[in-house]
């Protein structure tokens, strides 16, 4: 019975990696996908079919086929790096693409006044966007935001099958002793869902505390 | 002999097919406070938004305070922090507070402190009679007290001219007189306005000069009780028998 507590322990560490990479992939998809918005709205066309390329690339491809890239053809072409900041960065780019998506819809939801406004009170072009149009978007896209979050909890799981030993690699791992693949499965399962609830609450009581009233 | 604060030169705009602005001449002295009238359509809201180039035009100079407004980029902006503007739909910026909505100019394009920023937007709060919503939101005030923060946004700029888009024909009809008070303080302070409106007991009192516009074109100017007790032109005067009517 110890040896299984002591498991247990060994699945609070995969439980730790899985919440590190959705913390730092979260921020940085947020970052990425407020940059990649903008440049998808910019007046310049350079700029604006970049992002279009950007986001119809993350989009179309699947996460495991852009993990297995990362992981095995960047270093066979000499980019070498450590797998969980490897892992990190491709749930990153992929996560901001469905990120600038959103933020875009959020954009088209502030009203042309707000930017006159903006631009009347001699705010730069991107000083309108940094301080007016970005914050209103972000505010109108709470619960989208909180969706693809979720998604990107579930999505670190597939970074076990490229040797990242968060929590889907620890139970595969504890299974292997026991045996008891409905329980540790289930227990993961459970594990997941957990982390899926609190980020809808916490994007609930996000959405009622920055929601615009117009 | 004197700049002008504002100088409009040969201006023209279409909207598609439509000729919305036709030769604009117009020349706003320091201190003058001009009232735009006109039947809706005749071009006077554009006229207006493209003092500070909210608004495109096809042709034309304009000038403020002698320097000519470019079409873009960070001169304009420049510009444009010079030029106050208040609108029909108030626009205040809805996720800031209204405090944060005086500064935010102030801060972002003027560089001044925000405890400097702060203590001028409270003054201005106070001038306009709504300092106990410095720390509401938007949503939280009426239509006449959020367009006297709006007034109050505006001034925090310290402009050199005020535009005014219809100021108070979002407003209902109890809160446009509150609106209209404090513009007709700031005219008599010295600010050099150009207010569209269809307040014409508002015009006949605060204007300097009134300014008919129809169809695109300036049709007629001149002080109020000369435009108002007998107008030169056909169009002044079927405009005048419509809105004084009722």
């Amino acid at each position: 019975m110890n040896a299984f507590f002591e498991d247990l322990g060994s699945l609070a560490d995969g439980l730790g990696m899985t919440l590190l990479m959705l913390l730092a992939a979260g921020a940085g998809s947020i970052l990425v996908g407020a940059l990649v918005a903008v440049a998808r709205i910019s007046p310049l066309r350079v700029l604006r079919g970049a992002a279009f390329v950007y986001v119809q690339f993350f989009i179309n491809v699947p996460l495991l086929a852009l993990l297995i890239l990362a992981v095995f053809a960047l270093p066979a072409a000499g980019f070498i790096l450590p797998i969980v900041p490897t892992a990190i960065i491709v749930l990153t780019t992929y996560e901001s693409a469905y990120v600038a998506e959103a933020l875009r819809s959020g954009v088209n939801t502030v009203p042309q006044g707000q930017i006159e406004a903006a631009r009347a009170l001699g705010l730069t072009f991107g000083q309108s966007l940094r301080l007016v149009i970005v914050p209103q978007a972000f505010r109108a896209v709470v619960q989208p935001l909180g969706n693809i979050m979720i998604a990107l909890a579930m999505n670190t799981s597939l970074t076990a099958v490229v040797g990242v030993v968060e929590l889907t690699a620890h139970v595969n791992k504890v299974n292997l002793v026991y045996a008891q693949p409905v329980l540790f499965y289930t227990t993961g399962g459970l594990v997941y869902m957990g982390i899926a609830l609190i980020i809808g609450l916490l994007a609930g009581r996000f959405e009622r505390k920055l929601a615009i009233v117009r | 002999m004197t700049i002008p604060r504002v100088s409009l030169r040969s201006v023209n705009k279409h909207f598609g097919e439509l000729h919305v602005l036709r030769d604009i001449d117009l020349t706003v002295l320091p201190g003058e406070v001009i009232v735009v009238v006109g039947p809706s359509g005749s071009g006077k809201s554009t006229l207006c938004r493209t003092i500070n180039r909210l608004e495109a035009v096809d042709s034309g100079e304009i000038r403020i305070d002698g320097q000519e407004v470019p079409a873009e980029g960070k001169d304009l902006a420049k510009l444009r922090a010079d030029v106050g503007m208040v609108f029909q739909s108030f626009n205040l910026f809805a996720h800031r507070t209204i405090l944060d909505n005086l500064t935010l100019a102030p801060t972002k394009v003027r560089g001044i402190e925000r405890k400097q920023a702060e203590e001028e937007a409270m003054r201005l709060l106070e001038r306009v009679g709504i300092a106990n919503k410095a720390h509401s939101r938007p949503a939280e005030l009426s239509g006449g007290q959020q367009q006297r923060a709006a007034i109050a946004r505006a001034l925090a700029m310290h402009p050199k001219v005020m535009l005014f888009d219809e100021p108070t024909s979002a407003l209902d009809p109890e809160m446009v007189n509150e609106v209209l008070g404090v513009m007709t303080s700031l005219a008599a302070e010295g600010m050099t306005m150009v207010v569209v409106t269809h307040e014409m007991g508002f015009a006949r009192r605060a204007a300097d000069r009134v300014v008919f516009m129809d169809h695109g074109q300036i049709v007629e100017e001149g002080v109020p009780e000369a435009f108002f007790d007998a107008p030169q032109t056909d169009r002044a005067r079927s405009f005048l028998a419509s809105v004084l009517t009722h």
